[in-house]
């Protein structure tokens, strides 16, 4: 692994061109006032209750993320190249996924197997045929970028179904211009707060047709959710009800949201659970989350769900190696993002060269997310790639590895000082009559010394993100 | 709004008053068994102080005898108890969470910083410190939270929920502590007057705030029919159930809606009684029995705002 790229020090030591500004004021700057802004954004995001819950510890168990006050800031011409390519990659994905619902004309040009695809769980039958308005699948995405170097950005994975952490890029925000006002006059930094009225936009523009003053909701699973701080943000924000299942219920093929004053219709629906609970009539039975009817409603297109059913076909670990030919297919355009190599480990020359190269390799679940069930091999020990080893022989069709990208770093507070730690970037791209997105999105940052695991769920924090305007 | 959201309202409002009101029952009982009247059995008020609160048979199954130390564990710090203070200011942080897009951010931000305290506060603490002292943080935080509810929400239906809650809460409170300090403080109705009486009814009016108040109302010597009235039909008394019911009724009026025509009656007719009502009468028919038939309405006035407004079958 060659050396990673330093977001704030080039190879030589010198600051960067887009660091000089910030990186002048932090010399300036005594340890001790320092100090006491961190603590004071810590004691404030507690009282706030800015927390996730955690799976899989007691019920009801909340944390912070841990926040850094050290921003990622990307110089305006290095973002204006990825916004170029998010647009790109999100029209494609969006088009790949009406057709997959529609003609497939895509297998039948041969350009993707249809096979991987049409036998892929994520794949929804029960959306075939299914028309939504404008013809937009994924109303908000998600994508996972990484930095190997000088303007070399990688496409990690495409979040496709409920990606979460905006309200975090906007809390990281606030904080920073409460903490440190004065950075905010020294630069001209790109303004991220505008995002919920950019998705309220874009979720009203997606309406069923007709509907001249949409309802729109925001459905949580609940307040043990993990992400629930940011359902219920967004609803504030937005200015719109933040509904239960319960909350909801279907009469002649509508929605309606049960009031003090009786039932009122619902037209759009952005929902924060996952397909197989939406609705117990049509998927999960067991789900008590859920709306029966939900989806007789949706089909009938009397109520927008965003994003869309079946989704999930095209966030896809599996599928994830064909969106560059997607974007070829569907765009007429060489792709302006680049994804990372990746090995399919049901190809059998892929799975032998991938055993044999445990120790250097990362491997994912195909239908993993949020970092549970990898293995990062350089830093694994021999006992977890042994382990890890045998899961693959198991059910090889079900992940795929990546080399270990050298993920660039940005100078981090942590216990020894400031110190380097890794970093990714996930924007979030809004899809409806048209693409709009806030410059920048939220960086997260693995804490751990040498890790390359940034989910919060795994122990990573996060960090303002600016984007500069010139 | 929707009916969750408003049943999520109702009870953070009447989870912090109810806070509030034990914090309050517990210091009166306190105080009051610092004067020990020779006449009491042992333990006598804080035997009443857990009828009151409607507790008894969870009590009697997991603590020998009501020692004032017991009681006021069992009513301040039990976490299995579900009427206890931690557990009311649980509660009303918990529903303020369900919530916190409806609410402003200050009223989430004191309710949560108010149950982060109450996790750090040890038993050890509270009686070391004193527990008056516990006492009166409780109050003063439920004061905060009202306090930033009338100072930064918009008048709709969020803060007459809250409202409503708050008011149904205090009446039920106010006519629990009449009614069981009456029978603990009057064993024979002759006997009144004297220090002791004095000392006794003044804690009483003392732990609704309504010491001074009295004072400036009747200006002259403490009488349990007075106290009665002022607790009663009093108008301007904030914790009176006169105040509270007025308040209710008015809140039931401003919500309004189509299925609320029996709501509204049923409480008019609680408030046209007790804005007609004669302490004299009251006295003639028995003060207990006016208060258990009180207390009856607002537990069925409570019921038919669940049905009305929160968990109406409207499919």
């Amino acid at each position: 692994m060659k050396h990673p790229y330093d977001e704030m020090y080039a190879a030589d030591g010198s600051v960067r061109e887009n660091y000089r500004s910030y990186s002048e004021w932090l010399q300036a700057m005594p340890d001790e006032v320092i100090a006491r802004k961190r603590e004071e954004a810590e004691i404030t995001f507690h009282r706030m209750g800015i927390t996730f819950a955690v799976y899989g510890e007691d019920t009801g168990q909340e944390r912070l993320i841990p926040f850094d006050t050290i921003p990622r800031i990307i110089p305006a011409h290095e973002w204006s190249r990825i916004a170029d390519g998010l647009r790109q990659r999100v029209r494609a994905l969006n088009a790949f996924l009406h057709d997959v619902y529609h003609d497939q004309e895509i297998f039948k040009a041969g350009r993707i197997p249809s096979g991987q695809v049409l036998a892929n769980s994520q794949f929804r039958k029960e959306m075939i045929g299914v028309d939504v308005p404008e013809g937009i699948y994924a109303h908000i995405a998600g994508i996972d970028l990484v930095r190997a170097g000088e303007g070399e950005y990688y496409v990690l994975e495409d979040n496709l179904r409920t990606p979460s952490g905006v309200s975090y890029m906007l809390e990281d925000r606030k904080m920073m211009m409460r903490l440190f006002p004065e950075l905010f006059g020294r630069q001209s930094i790109a303004p991220v707060d505008h995002y919920p009225d950019l998705l309220l936009n874009n979720l009203r523009s997606v309406a069923p047709q007709g509907v001249l003053n949409p309802n729109v909701v925001v459905l949580t699973p609940g307040q043990y959710n993990s992400a629930y701080f940011e359902h219920a943000f967004l609803a504030q924000q937005m200015g719109v009800e933040l509904v239960e299942g319960h909350d909801l219920f279907v009469r002649g093929e509508t929605v309606y949201m049960r009031t003090t004053q009786g039932p009122q219709r619902v037209d759009v629906i952005y929902r924060r659970i996952d397909d197989d609970y939406l609705d117990p009539l049509a998927f999960n039975k067991e789900s008590m989350l859920g709306v029966p009817g939900l989806f007789s409603a949706y089909r009938a297109g009397n109520v927008t769900l965003a994003n869309a059913v079946g989704t999930g076909i095209a966030d896809d670990k599996a599928i994830y190696i064909h969106v560059p030919e997607m974007i070829r297919f569907y765009c007429g355009e060489e792709p302006i993002l680049s994804n990372v190599p990746t090995w399919e480990l049901r190809k059998p020359d892929d799975l032998a060269y991938v055993l044999d190269h445990l120790p250097e390799l990362v491997v994912k679940e195909v239908h993993g997310s949020g970092g549970y069930g990898m293995l990062v091999g350089p830093t694994a020990s021999v006992e977890e790639i042994a382990k890890f080893r045998e899961k693959i022989v198991a059910a090889p069709e079900g992940y795929i590895a990546q080399p270990t990208l050298a993920l660039s770093t940005c100078p981090t507070y942590v216990e020894s000082g400031i110190a380097p730690r890794h970093i990714d970037l996930r924007p979030f791209v809004l899809s409806g009559k048209t693409i709009s997105m806030v410059p920048g999105g939220l960086t997260r940052v693995a804490l751990k010394e040498g890790s390359l695991v940034v989910n919060s769920s795994q122990g990573g924090g996060t960090k303002d993100t600016w984007v500069l305007e010139y | 709004m929707l009916s969750s959201t408003a049943d999520h309202l109702y009870w953070m409002a009447r989870s912090m008053e109810r806070a509030e009101n034990t914090a309050r029952m517990l210091d009166v009982t306190y105080r009051m068994s610092l004067l020990k009247q020779i006449f009491m059995e042992p333990h006598h008020e804080w035997r009443a102080m857990i009828s009151i609160s409607g507790l008894h048979e969870d009590f009697e199954a997991r603590y020998p005898e009501p020692t004032a130390d017991n009681v006021m564990y069992f009513m301040a710090l039990d976490k299995k108890n579900p009427g206890s203070i931690y557990n009311s200011l649980l509660n009303a942080r918990e529903n303020a969470r369900a919530v916190r897009g409806t609410i402003t951010s200050e009223m989430w931000e004191a309710l949560n910083q108010t149950w982060l305290e109450m996790k750090r506060i040890h038993p050890k603490g509270v009686t070391e410190q004193g527990v008056s002292r516990f006492y009166d943080w409780v109050k003063e935080r439920s004061h905060l939270s009202r306090g930033i509810a009338y100072g930064t929400l918009l008048r709709d239906d969020t803060f007459r929920y809250l409202r409503l809650g708050t008011f149904i809460e205090r009446a039920d409170n106010t006519a629990r502590i009449l009614d069981v300090k009456y029978h603990i403080l009057l064993p024979s109705p002759s006997e009144v007057g004297g220090a002791a009486d004095y000392y006794q009814w003044g804690a009483l009016l003392r732990s609704v705030s309504a010491f001074e108040s009295y004072r400036k109302v009747y200006r002259d010597q403490i009488t349990p029919k007075r106290v009665a009235e002022l607790l009663i039909l009093r108008p301007d008394m904030p914790r009176s159930l006169m105040a509270c019911i007025e308040s209710v009724n008015r809140l039931l009026q401003e919500i309004g809606g189509a299925r609320a025509k029996e709501l509204q009656r049923r409480c008019g007719m609680l408030y046209a009684q007790l804005r007609y009502g004669s302490i004299d009468e009251i006295f003639a028919n028995g003060l207990h029995e006016y208060l258990s038939a009180f207390l009856e309405r607002i537990y069925d006035l409570g019921d038919l705002i669940n049905t009305t407004y929160f968990w109406s079958t409207d499919e």
